[in-house]
């Protein structure tokens, strides 16, 4: 009983998992188009649930921005200007790939510049302690080791 | 030497000390009632999108966006179902009794209901759009409700607000800003 509990369980959640917001009285005849449809939409934010593509949505606006891409698509627009139909409308934001820009150079070019900066330091770090290893050993130092090393009674004395 | 050498031990403080001062600024947003999801609006400076909307019943005037030029106007996207437009609605009818031009856009609405609202609660609106495909509402980039627009003379929209209108947000961004539109 709880065995058969737990598949059911299981089974209901992995459908549920692969389910797609798309409603069938929303597909498009044309399969080309309709595959063309579900490729812009699963790259458009849904701005209700914002972490959603309007693609995987069930909001309301969700289904609204399905559709108008898809008429969109019907009269003819190229991907491009359905995207940026979409865009004018709410701004780069419903885009989840974030086109490189000024505005955006930051969010791309980041971790980049994060791994020269940590590159920089890394190799100042490396350089510094080798340095300090010289520094070390330099002068005094150096005297006091070979006095150390040369240190006996006999030699001490009519040195000083 | 050695004074270089402790600086660094400063660093893991600086980085921490920011990331606070960024939870904070985000903490402080939610404080002031501020939702952190608002987006600004891909319109603003453009002139409002071209439109001619029936009225809610039939007979009704309807709203032409023709209509938002020659004055600075209050554009408001509603609807009866939705609980933040009646919380609003005070501060649409008190703008109104002020002079302030508020035009509507009725979103997805009944028409016996957005009738009701208007009935029960007062009308502000000097004309009222009734978009049952939601198709304008999308147009002027909306994604909550309610949202109101500043637009200025020109017709074009300067400002964006999302969620109800509040009296601080009354006096602190859109009563100011119509004034200096006005001035202009």
């Amino acid at each position: 009983m709880i065995t058969r509990f737990i598949t059911i369980t299981l089974i209901a959640l992995i459908i549920s998992f692969s389910a797609v917001a798309v409603e069938p009285n929303e597909v498009l005849k044309d399969k080309s188009l309709e595959n063309r449809a579900r490729n812009l939409s699963k790259g458009l934010r849904c701005l209700v649930c914002q972490n959603q593509s309007i693609d995987d949505s069930n909001a309301d606006l969700a289904r609204d921005l399905r559709v108008i891409l898809r008429e969109r698509l019907k009269a003819g627009d190229s991907d491009k200007e359905v995207i940026g139909f979409i865009v004018a409308r709410y701004g780069e934001f419903v885009l989840l790939d974030p086109p490189v820009n000024p505005r955006t150079a930051l969010l791309w070019g980041g971790p980049g510049l994060i791994i020269i900066i940590s590159g920089i330091s890394l190799a100042l770090w490396f350089r510094r302690r080798n340095t300090t290893i010289a520094e070390e050993l330099s002068k005094i130092e150096k005297e006091s080791l070979v006095s150390l090393l040369e240190d006996t009674p006999d030699r001490r004395g009519p040195e000083k | 030497m050695k004074g270089n050498f402790r600086l660094t031990y400063f660093i893991p403080v600086i980085i921490i000390l920011t990331i606070l001062a960024i939870f904070w600024s985000y903490l402080s947003k939610i404080k002031d009632g501020k939702s952190i999801q608002d987006l600004p609006s891909a319109l603003i400076n453009k002139p409002t999108p071209v439109f001619k909307l029936p009225g809610i019943s039939v007979g009704d005037k309807g709203f032409d966006s023709r209509e938002l030029t020659g004055k600075v106007t209050l554009v408001n996207i509603w609807a009866s179902w939705c609980p933040p437009c009646h919380v609003e609605h005070p501060r649409h009818m008190q703008l109104a009794s002020e002079g302030i031009p508020i035009y509507g856009i009725n979103y997805k609405d009944k028409p016996e209901a957005a009738k009701n609202f208007l009935n029960n609660l007062g009308n502000p609106y000097r004309a009222i759009g009734a978009d049952r495909t939601g198709k304008v509402a999308i147009d002027w980039g909306v994604y909550g409700y309610p949202e109101t627009f500043v637009v200025d003379a020109k017709g074009q929209i300067r400002y964006r607000h999302v969620g109800p209108i509040m009296e601080d947000d009354l006096t602190n961004k859109i009563r100011p800003l119509i004034k200096a539109l006005k001035t202009k």
